[in-house]
């Protein structure tokens, strides 16, 4: 048995390390959109755009030092589901929004 | 894991030598299919989402986002999940070192800070409910309920898992069985802690600017 | 203490039910009383019930799909007969409220509860075998997704004696299906026999996911995949990327209707066009989730009885892919006329008639690998013949209604009825159909009667054309679906017309029933002795029928697309091994079936408001869940002696015959 924890070690889940960096820059990418918000520094535009970035941005910070995932020894296939994943959703939210949005400006919903 | 040190493990775990069949490994496989679970899930929340998306203004007259949400209070759940995602984290090293009793503390750590996250939870949902609140009140607070509620749920859900988990660890020690389990709950917790981002993003921040 | 339950949820001053039900239960007594009276139960529990075969859990599926189907059947043949009559202020023996009732039941069972089944099983049987596995990569999750679609079976059917059934259409749009105008028990047993069976189908897309991609026999790669398989695999992917839509959907008019949300109702700022929206994001990926493990089929049948590699096998991957993907992205054509404009119309428009694009690919690729072939006019290849030219005529239909314009005019009309039965019956039911009596000898040993397989083709293609050609025609002289009777004398006669039809398809069903029986009986002049009973090209006919339960003795290597035929043509097929060993399998449990049995139970305590009985099974579910990872005995080896002696009987016959 003892060979398998060695393997799994040098390639599975990280370090502390890797999990510290991970919290930390989710704590910075957490705390400056929440101060934004907060104290109403920047017109509401720039608010949001930098928001939503700041959140994809954590996204991607996670799934690296949380999740593992970019490690090249990683199985493939989770990273064509993750990818398959992300079109499924942005197909369904997307087109979502898209189509009700015209319907309700069809309707005049709100006039 | 390389395949070739998991098929021995796996031969000599069973005492049996299978060079020629046991090609693929239970342990990997299991982990995978709970990814693939977990993709579904995003597909899940990706629906609720939208549903947020494209009734989350329509107040009916009721109360806003803006006079309910109080961020201060969000930015302590965040906190509170971020920490819990943390220490999944360090149970899984604690796993890979094979040090059981240190497993068991990340984990009932993660367990207690998700249960204070869910208390957290349920306390602002009572909140709003007092308020007049409820999600019968509007299309917006139905969908609000919903998604956040679903998060909630999820967290529990996890929570219960996390009990279970340390009983089966406490009682049969770090087996293959209970191994792939914490790998596949500590995605899970990480996959949950995910969402949230997009949900602080998505419900709370953009609700309140 | 019964919530809304009480004994006037019985229809007794029904005829027409009080007699179906009272049919329902002599069968159910017969087949209770056959069993205790050959002493099976023990068999039934140990063989079947707690069974995690892949082979034996196909079977159970197909079952199900077969009573199904007949079931189904019978609400269109009284759709149909209705229909004939209700003319010309004739009122029909149907009344509205029950005819309403019974078009929701045709479509959710036919869906559900037929096809999905069925493909599930033919998955289950098929799937593991091609790929040189012994089981699927999670054996008791499998088992445990039969029994959930079970109880979504069972839920549907208690419907007919305990309460109603939706009358709401088989989608259920609200706002007619909100607890307002809905305030019955009828949509509450549509939303949760589809939630179990939903979350049935969604363990079951993931499971076989995983076996596809992990458990394939060494050199299997991608693009050395029997073309089921692939199709199987795509279709899992749907699954797992359309169904959480559904479970939703589904859960979001649920909290309308239990806790008075707003998300579909008319008024508090809710949307019933978000339902609408939603529940077609999944609607129209499952059409696909149906019909691509068709197509795998036929290009099977089509590549076995032509005695030919699959003609194009990459363009035919490609294009299985392509749909994959075009399938998320057509959803609006379902509702062109909800009003969303004419930019979102044209770009589902174009999107949708892109999607022929790739199945038109496929109709070459299977009439191509006919082409110069030696085909052998099987049952499969009848049915195969059938579906090339109904799916293509409703194919061109669809394309038609792709176009906005064209939709306004025939949205909701019968028009739309014949394009969907065209592609779904000459699609779908045709595919599994082949299917079912290509693998039957590989399940059961035996051939399948080949008459009556092909009467019954013909029965089910001509009528097909006379059931649903005057549907047509009678979309386009403005007939709109689900009515229950009309008075525009000219829809008469092409009614009668289809009633006929149907009549066709009734005699297409008896004759496959017929087969069944005649089958079984002559079961010792059809025995499939080589294993190999149709020469065949892909790994499961390198085994004996019935598939031993562990599949292969030993995991072939596989070097080849068509694996098996390489084997035999190198001469190596028949080669018996120096040497077996011991082989690991899942052991039986009953896991599975208690959380599908207290699942049912759950959905009717939810559905009749006893909210005790909600909470006690909710608890069961769980309990028997945990003890289940409590649980470490759960595999075996099986020892190298046994696999000898079994595979040595097969080999006896082999060289008998020779």
């Amino acid at each position: 048995m003892s060979n398998q924890h060695q393997s799994q070690e040098s390639h599975d889940h990280g370090s502390v390390k890797s999990y510290t960096t991970g919290l930390i820059i989710s704590i910075i990418l957490t705390v400056i959109p929440f101060g934004l918000v907060m104290t109403g520094a920047l017109s509401t535009t720039a608010t949001l755009a930098i928001i939503l970035i700041m959140a994809v941005v954590q996204i991607v910070v996670q799934v690296v030092y949380f999740l593992h995932l970019s490690e090249g020894s990683g199985p493939r296939w989770n990273m064509i589901s993750l990818w398959f994943t992300i079109l499924i959703v942005g197909i369904v939210v997307v087109g979502s929004v898209w189509i009700m949005f015209h319907l309700n400006h069809n309707l005049m919903v709100g006039m | 894991m390389s395949t070739q040190s998991m098929t021995n493990q796996d031969a000599h775990a069973h005492g049996h030598e299978h060079h020629e069949h046991e090609h693929h490994d239970p342990v990997a496989t299991r982990v995978f299919g709970f990814w693939i679970y977990i993709m579904s899930d995003c597909i899940l929340f990706a629906s609720i989402f939208a549903t947020f998306a494209v009734l989350g203004t329509n107040y009916a007259g009721g109360p806003t986002s803006h006079e309910l949400f109080e961020l201060p209070f969000v930015l302590v759940e965040t906190f509170v999940l971020l920490a819990s995602s943390f220490m999944i984290g360090l149970a899984s090293l604690a796993m890979n070192k094979g040090d059981k009793q240190r497993t068991m503390l990340w984990l009932a750590l993660t367990l207690i800070l998700g249960a204070v996250f869910v208390s957290l939870e349920i306390y602002e949902f009572h909140h709003f409910i007092s308020e007049g609140a409820g999600p019968q009140r509007s299309a917006f607070l139905s969908s609000f309920f919903t998604l956040v509620g679903t998060h909630g749920l999820h967290v529990t859900s996890g929570c219960i898992w996390a009990i279970i988990l340390l009983i089966q660890i406490a009682t049969k020690g770090l087996t293959d069985m209970n191994r792939s389990r914490l790998m596949c709950l500590s995605l899970f917790w990480h996959f949950l802690h995910i969402i949230w981002i997009c949900v602080f993003t998505i419900v709370y921040l953009m609700g309140v600017i | 203490m019964f919530g809304k339950l009480t004994i006037e949820a019985v229809p007794y001053h029904e005829p027409i039910v009080m007699v179906v039900l009272g049919v329902a239960a002599l069968l159910g007594l017969a087949v209770v009383a056959a069993i205790t009276y050959f002493k099976k139960w023990g068999y039934l529990w140990r063989e079947w019930i707690t069974s995690v075969d892949h082979k034996r859990l196909g079977v159970m599926y197909i079952v199900i799909a077969i009573v199904m189907l007949i079931r189904g059947f019978s609400d269109a043949i009284m759709m149909r007969s209705q229909q004939a009559i209700a003319s010309g202020g004739a009122e029909g023996y149907l009344p509205p409220e029950h005819y309403d009732q019974i078009f929701t039941a045709h479509g959710v069972i036919m869906i559900f509860f037929m096809a999905m089944p069925f493909m599930v099983g033919l998955m289950n049987i098929a799937v593991p075998l091609q790929i040189g596995a012994r089981d699927v990569a999670f054996p008791y999750l499998n088992s445990l997704s039969f029994w959930l679609t079970t109880a979504g079976v069972i839920l549907v059917n208690v419907s007919l004696g305990v309460g109603e059934f939706a009358a709401t259409g088989w989608l259920a749009y609200p706002p007619l299906s909100d607890i307002q105008y809905s305030p019955g028990v009828g949509v509450d047993y549509w939303i949760w026999s589809l939630q179990i069976s939903g979350i049935g189908t969604l363990l079951t897309g993931v499971n076989f996911f995983v076996t596809i991609l992990k458990m394939r026999a060494p050199g299997m790669s991608l693009m050395k995949m029997p073309m089921f398989t692939w199709t199987a695999l795509c279709t899992n992917v749907l699954i797992i990327a359309a169904f959480p839509i559904l479970t939703v959907t589904i859960a979001l008019l649920t909290l309308d209707r239990y806790i008075g949300t707003h998300f579909f109702t008319n008024d508090m700022g809710g949307n019933q066009m978000m339902y609408v929206n939603l529940i077609w994001a999944w609607g129209h990926p499952e059409v696909y989730i149906l019909v691509l493990p068709a197509f795998g089929i036929f290009a099977e049948v089509v590549a076995t009885y032509c005695k030919k590699r699959l003609f194009g096998y990459t363009s035919m991957v490609y294009a299985t892919v392509a749909i994959t993907v075009l399938s998320f992205i057509v959803w609006l054509h379902h509702f062109f006329t909800m009003g969303a404009g004419a930019n979102v119309n044209a770009f589902f428009g174009i999107a949708t008639m892109i999607i022929a694009i790739p199945t038109g690919v496929k109709i070459f690729n299977w009439l191509f690998t006919m082409y110069e072939g030696r085909v052998q006019f099987t049952v499969p290849m009848a049915w195969t013949l059938g579906f090339l030219i109904t799916f293509t005529i409703g194919g061109m239909t669809g394309v038609l209604l792709a176009v906005p314009g064209a939709d306004y005019v025939l949205h909701n009309s019968l028009f739309l009825i014949a394009h969907f039965h065209n592609v779904i019956i000459g699609g779908v039911v045709f595919g599994y159909l082949a299917g079912f009596t290509y693998w039957f000898p590989k399940v059961f040993g035996f051939k399948l009667d080949e008459k009556l397989g092909k009467a019954s083709a013909w029965c089910w293609i001509v009528g097909f054309f006379t059931a649903f050609m005057p549907l047509y025609a009678l979309g386009f002289m403005g007939m709109t679906r689900r009515l229950n009777s009309y008075d525009n004398p000219d829809w008469h006669f092409p009614l009668i017309v289809a009633a006929i039809g149907a009549g066709i398809i009734a005699c297409g069903i008896a004759c496959q029933l017929l087969q069944l029986f005649v089958s079984i009986k002559n079961r010792h002049q059809n025995i499939d002795e080589t294993g190999d009973p149709w020469g065949g090209r892909t790994l499961e006919w390198s085994i004996p029928s019935p598939a031993p339960f562990y599949n292969f003795a030993h995991i072939p290597v596989v070097e080849e697309r068509d694996a098996f035929w390489h084997m035999k043509e190198n001469g190596v097929s028949e080669q018996k091994p120096a040497e077996y060993q011991d082989i690991h399998m899942p052991k039986n449990t009953s896991a599975g079936f208690f959380i599908g049995i207290i699942a049912a139970v759950f959905g009717f305590a939810l559905i009749w408001h006893i909210w005790w009985l909600a909470i006690v099974s909710a608890v069961g579910i769980f309990v028997t869940m945990v003890m289940r990872t409590f649980n470490d005995d759960i595999d075996y080896y099986v020892p190298a002696a046994e696999v000898e002696r079994i595979e040595s009987q097969r080999y006896q016959k082999l060289s008998n015959q020779a």
